[in-house]
């Protein structure tokens, strides 16, 4: 962003509500730091442990950065908990058949399919996207266990588990690669391009972005476009890491992914967002889950500390935006 | 400044008459805005201003009669349309976006690019601030958030957004009615001040006081019918409130 004119009022105000925006940097440094203090003799700090944490999270942090432009939008996708899977089954039944690229086509194509469904029921039936992507959530959590009969289906092309999963490419594993090549894209679209600013537009005053020539419906067909295909994508990377789909993935990955992309500093209602803060709130959670496992916590204490966790991020949000 | 000949007018509307569903919102309407000139409408509420705003930007289309834009018959389905025939809407509500910045807001819908086809910001912010300073809408910077400005500095931002992408004609809808006293006079300044920008504005306001400073004609509705059009300087509040309340005829 060009802040070289920025007045001395204008930085004043700047400063004043980026609280949330900061919120982010800040809990990753502090969790980071408490982690690094704590379990110092656990191999947290380790280089293994923490590229570790970024592989883990790649493919939460994919999909995080679909829902921030659905969230900028002032719309939400909860469907992406089952489309990972189905995206992954789809690629896996149809890599085994038809080839590498059927399959990495099939797999993208059925998160974008059920994005187009979502975007299509929202913009154009016009119904809340809480409840049409709660429903499409339930309908393909039932479609990936009817796909394979609950079957897992290994994937063993190792140019796809390569590509998409444990491969390195110029010294850095290729799970980081789709990370950043993600972010950097999603970054670059939602802040410096027209569509991003439409996007932002509509979450903030629909009326207003369709006044002024805005096609509202478009943008949010496409922004649960984007944010189908990239839990597609990161059906692939699932599939491509574990080398086998099944109907249990991304299951739980939904609530981490709604909270990084709050704790990253886009509003639930939209008109305000960040890829970034969306990315370091992906890893927060995944140093986060990898910290307490270290610690010994049981799982069901973890999911008791994740959810204070959103609830604080939840309230952080909503405070700025009433301000 | 009053028109001449000379000067065709920006705006012509024709006979205008709409229906709703039988039932008739306006009828028999004409009216002629020249370049640099403001004309007031005025009328009760529920009189049909709303309705001939939506008309003349697009919103609504006439059931009979025509809309010329400089001599040319025009057509218009939408509010785009209308935006590319160079007339600009400042609604009630604003129409702003309130989280996003002052030059995004002025560039809404219509964000120029950079070879690359990213946002070209430097040139937003510079026609901002260019066009701010012009008009003396007194905001912080460019880049502040359009919700930490007064109601007067949000106002100044629409009409000047407005003034922006309009060549040819300006529709008010009731610019200052949420405005307190200091803030009404700044804005009446701006609206002034397209006068020399040879733009036509055609105003809605339910203050008289307002209309008589502002306005060079002014166009009395009553349920949908024209009462008139008398000339600011040539008429009185007196005249113009029996004219809107129809208590007596003229």
């Amino acid at each position: 962003m060009s802040s070289a004119n920025t007045s001395a009022v204008g930085q004043g105000l700047a400063n004043r509500f980026n609280l949330q925006q900061y919120v982010v940097y800040l809990g990753f440094l502090a969790i980071f730091l408490f982690f690094a203090v704590v379990l110092k003799d656990s191999g947290f700090l380790t280089v293994r442990n923490l590229s570790n944490i970024v592989l883990q999270t790649a493919p939460a942090t994919i999909m995080a950065i679909g829902l921030v432009f659905v969230m900028s939008a002032g719309e939400i996708d909860l469907s992406i908990g089952s489309t990972v899977a189905v995206a992954a089954l789809a690629a896996a039944v149809t890599l085994g058949q038809y080839g590498l690229v059927a399959g990495v086509l099939a797999g993208l194509g059925a998160g974008l399919l059920i994005g187009l469904i979502n975007g299509a029921l929202v913009a154009y039936v016009k119904l809340p996207s809480f409840l049409v992507t709660l429903a499409t959530l339930g309908l393909f959590a039932g479609v990936s266990r009817s796909m394979t009969d609950l079957r897992s289906i290994p994937v063993t092309d190792s140019v796809f588990t390569g590509f998409f999963g444990s491969g390195v490419f110029l010294g850095i594993p290729s799970l980081i690669w789709w990370t950043a090549i993600a972010v950097a894209i999603g970054h670059i679209i939602y802040r410096e391009t027209r569509f991003g600013a439409h996007v932002l537009a509509t979450g903030d005053n629909a009326r207003a972005a369709s006044v002024s020539g805005i096609s509202v419906p478009r943008i949010r067909l496409a922004v649960m476009a984007i944010s189908g295909t990239l839990a597609g994508l990161a059906g692939l990377l699932y599939a491509g890491r574990l080398q086998a789909a099944k109907y249990t993935l991304g299951e739980t990955d939904l609530m981490t992914v709604i909270a990084a992309v709050i704790v990253g500093g886009t509003l639930l209602n939209g008109g305000r967002g960040s890829i970034i803060g969306a990315l370091v709130g992906s890893l927060m959670m995944g140093m986060l889950n990898n910290g307490l496992i270290l610690m010994g916590l049981s799982v069901s204490d973890q999911m008791i500390v994740r959810g204070l966790i959103i609830l604080a991020a939840v309230a952080v949000s909503l405070r700025e935006k009433s301000r | 400044m009053t028109p001449t000949e000379a000067n065709a007018p920006v705006l012509k509307l024709q006979d205008i008459h709409k229906m709703f569903s039988g039932i008739t919102a306006i009828e028999n309407f004409s009216l002629e805005v020249h370049p640099g000139e403001i004309v007031a409408l005025v009328g009760d509420n529920g009189a049909g201003k709303s309705t001939l705003i939506k008309i003349i930007s697009g919103v609504h289309s006439p059931t009979s009669g025509t809309i010329s834009i400089e001599g040319e018959t025009v057509t218009m389905s939408n509010a785009t349309m209308a935006r590319s025939h160079g007339i600009e809407v400042v609604y009630q509500d604003l129409a702003l976006a309130d989280q996003q910045s002052v030059y995004m807001n002025m560039f809404l819908g219509r964000e120029p690019v950079n070879g690359f086809g990213l946002l070209d910001r430097r040139r937003m912010i510079a026609e901002t601030d260019k066009l701010v300073k012009e008009l003396d809408v007194r905001i912080p910077s460019a880049h502040a958030t359009i919700r930490d400005l007064s109601g007067g500095q949000r106002q100044g931002v629409a009409i000047a957004r407005a003034t922006h992408w309009a060549s040819k004609l300006i529709l008010l809808d009731e610019p200052t009615a949420a405005l307190g006293v200091a803030e009404t006079a700044k804005v009446e300044e701006i609206v002034l001040s397209l006068k020399r920008r040879n733009i036509g504005v055609l105003i809605i306001s339910h203050s008289l006081d307002q209309v008589f400073r502002l306005s060079d004609r002014i166009c009395v509705l009553r349920r949908g019918k024209q009462i008139g059009v008398r000339e600011t300087a040539k008429t009185d509040k007196n005249e113009i409130i029996a004219m809107i309340t129809g208590l007596q005829q003229q």
